[in-house]
């Protein structure tokens, strides 16, 4: 018996190695590719060498990345594009969710409707009237110490932050969690004194972890792999995001390895945030019954 | 989740956020509005391209430094993304000065209204007929360079085959072609013989496949007033371009889906004929030196053809000062400015005076036979506002062709699209 357990338990296993195994292919294929030369890249295509760090293995093309492409400096942008859009995202959205699941205000269905209704129009139809418009907005700099404004908003920072910010599936994600938050609470804290600010602050957001981490990964991801919005709207090399970047790889002469060394690069930092992440995400996921 | 790992990204994220909010106090540098301050934005598709972006470059600060009431600015955009920044931009009004365009699209983007015929001191009818785009009977676009595509093998692979080397007096014949491919196959070396990149995808389709179409007789549009696709695109002689086309698949001589790099993989010995274009040949003849000989595209009834027109300059209609944007395009036009953008990219120099300034283009010069296939063969893409409709339902067509949809009610379905796209367009008309 106990015996056909553990044979059972080791079959299960396998398959889950094998499933990883499998997922993980492309994964080894990229980041292995980026250590080869092109010609090798494709000669050992046919084989199991693709997923094989063997052969002419060197670094020669992350070196190669950094000459053709400013990749600091995109991988910078991204991160402040995308960490500022995950909080503001968290704060604005949360308080929109917050507001919808505990207070009485009349109206607050057709409002949470109104929110979710916009889910249904895909961002392309959107994004050309949008580009218009972003370009009528005001714009402010400081110069020395007056302050300066101007018409437009295109090839700048917040053109790929504000925009992003309010967020129907957010808003929905938080107002789902917050309504399994017992409303007990809420009464005992106004009992102790505690306005709705305070009750959003310490009470229902400390206690909204998963919820919040699920945010902040459905956030960060379009943020990182923007690619449609940025290049309508940024025109500057200093301010180009990484997706961007990948295309400088494709001319008419593409150096396999070097694109590869690139995916790699900016592959990183979701990898660490999906894994700081993931017990939280795992959990929101599975209690609030959303498919990412 | 570990609470200290949690307070370290928290901790990073808020720094990294807060320098990109300082940075974000700031515009870009690419912005048309600086053009109010004697400075002129120039666009361009080469930023994946040092070499090419660097020749650029090196004709802008020469011009620059030449005067001194303008100073133009280069910004570089990838390739692959560049048209649609370009229309982006166009739909928001915040068109730089000056732009570069592929040729094909000229004469939409000139009834679109984003460009103005030019204006130019410099002679353009120096230039390859190729590298100046007009449309409505005047000149909006030139170029500094041509490509030409052309037919690669290694010469030893043909003479194991017992298969003769095309030349430009005696191109290979659909039957020649043919023959070739049965005996290339039955040296078994290769699983398909010949590659013609049928994984590319966008322009690469009107711009690979169409000289094969032309070439049987049939063309993406009927030229005479560019109304109507019927006929040329669905007659008999485009019906029997795509049956041959999809032949040429069925009999297992291409793969339906090519490699993503057929240059690579032809020098990696995956195929014996490659289908590419000049930008290839330094490459290829560097890995294969003797061995590789370069070929003209198949004659498959009305002689071999290629498609003409690259990257070209063009002056946007709403340009301050478009004075100054004429002035420097005739500056760089100069034979010397035009054989250093040529020698950067490998490409076809656009005039003889630069050719004659580049030795691999000189008579005798290693690529010469890529000027002289342009010279010969080359047949502009459509000259219609409507080109990049075409090219889409063109592109479509070949890839449904290509896996098995019928000829004829492929090509009737693109016509029908094309026409009431015209149609609805007002003949795209002036």
């Amino acid at each position: 018996m106990k015996n056909q357990l553990l044979l059972r338990s080791a079959g299960a296993m396998l398959v889950r190695i094998l499933f990883a195994v499998v997922a993980a292919f492309p994964i080894v294929f990229m980041l292995v590719s980026s250590l080869k030369p092109d010609q090798q890249i494709f000669g050992d295509m046919s084989s199991l060498a693709a997923f094989l760090p063997i052969g002419n293995i060197s670094f020669d093309n992350y070196a190669a990345v950094f000459d053709r492409v400013p990749a600091a400096r995109f991988l910078l942008n991204s991160v402040g594009v995308s960490a500022v859009t995950v909080i503001l995202g968290i704060f604005v959205n949360s308080l929109c969710a917050f507001a919808l699941s505990r207070m009485q205000v009349r109206g607050k269905k057709i409002v949470f409707t109104a929110i979710l209704a916009t889910l249904i129009v895909p961002f392309q139809t959107l994004a050309l009237p949008l580009v218009w418009w972003v370009n009528q907005l005001p714009y402010f700099e400081l110069n020395g110490f007056s302050l300066e404004f101007s018409k437009g908003w295109l090839d700048t920072y917040q053109v790929q932050i504000i925009p992003f910010i309010a967020n129907a599936f957010s808003v929905y994600l938080f107002h789902q969690y917050f309504e399994s938050i017992p409303k007990e609470l809420d009464e005992a804290a106004r009992i102790d004194g505690a306005g709705w600010f305070k009750i959003y602050r310490q009470v229902v957001m400390p206690l909204s972890g998963p919820a919040t981490a699920t945010v902040a990964i459905l956030t960060f991801l379009p943020a990182w792999n923007s690619y449609l919005w940025p290049l309508m709207v940024v025109q500057s090399e200093e301010l180009r995001p990484v997706m961007i970047g990948i295309q400088y790889f494709f001319q008419l002469n593409v150096s396999w390895g070097e694109v590869m060394a690139y995916a790699s690069l900016i592959t990183v930092p979701v990898v660490v945030l999906f894994i700081a992440f993931q017990r939280s995400f795992v959990n929101s996921i599975a209690s609030s019954g959303v498919k990412g | 989740m570990n609470t200290k790992l949690t307070k370290v990204l928290a901790t990073s994220i808020a720094a990294v956020a807060l320098t990109a909010t300082l940075a974000g106090c700031g515009k870009g540098s690419a912005s048309s509005s600086t053009e109010g301050s004697g400075e002129i934005a120039l666009w361009t598709h080469n930023a994946g391209n040092p070499d090419e972006l660097a020749a650029v470059q090196k004709i802008v600060d020469s011009y620059n430094g030449s005067q001194d009431k303008v100073k133009i600015k280069v910004q570089a955009f990838p390739q692959d993304s560049y048209n649609d920044s370009v229309v982006s931009a166009a739909a928001a009004g915040n068109l730089p000065c000056i732009v570069d365009i592929d040729g094909p699209n000229v004469p939409n983007w000139a009834w679109a209204g984003y460009l103005k015929p030019l204006e130019l001191d410099a002679d353009l009818s120096k230039q390859l007929p190729s590298t100046v785009a007009e449309w409505d009977g005047k000149p909006y676009a030139v170029g500094y360079y041509d490509v030409a595509l052309a037919m690669m093998a290694r010469g030893s692979d043909l003479k194991a085959a017992g298969v003769r080397v095309a030349t430009i007096e005696q191109p290979w014949t659909k039957e020649e072609f043919q023959d070739a491919l049965t005996k290339l196959k039955g040296l078994g070396k290769w699983e398909y013989p010949l590659d013609l990149g049928t994984a590319g995808t966008g322009e690469w389709l009107p711009y690979a496949y169409s000289p094969f179409l032309q070439s049987f007789g049939g063309d993406l549009v009927n030229r005479d007033g560019f109304q109507s696709a019927d006929g040329t695109l669905n007659g008999d002689k485009a019906v029997a371009w795509a049956e041959w086309f999809r032949g040429l698949a069925d009999q297992a001589f291409m793969a339906k889906k090519s490699g993503k790099d057929s240059t690579q993989d032809f020098l990696n010995n995956k195929s014996a004929i490659v289908y590419t274009g000049s930008w290839a040949g330094d490459k290829a003849k560097a890995a294969l030196g003797d061995d590789l000989v370069v070929m003209p595209p198949v004659d498959l009834g009305e002689g071999p053809k290629i498609g003409g027109a690259s990257w070209q300059w063009g002056v946007t209609s709403k340009c301050s000062n478009s004075e100054a944007a004429m002035d420097y395009l005739s500056y760089s036009l100069k034979p010397e400015n035009v054989a250093a953008v040529a020698k950067a990219t490998g490409a076809i120099p656009a005039s003889n005076e630069a050719a004659a300034q580049i030795p691999a283009f000189a008579e005798d010069g290693a690529n010469r036979i890529f000027m002289d296939f342009s010279r010969k063969y080359a047949v502009m893409r459509p000259e219609t506002p409507a080109y990049p409709f075409i090219a889409t339902e063109y592109g479509k067509a070949v890839q449904d062709i290509l896996n098995g949809a019928d000829a004829k009610s492929t090509l009737d379905s693109a016509v029908k699209a094309i026409d009431a796209n015209i149609k609805s367009n007002g003949g795209y008309k002036n």
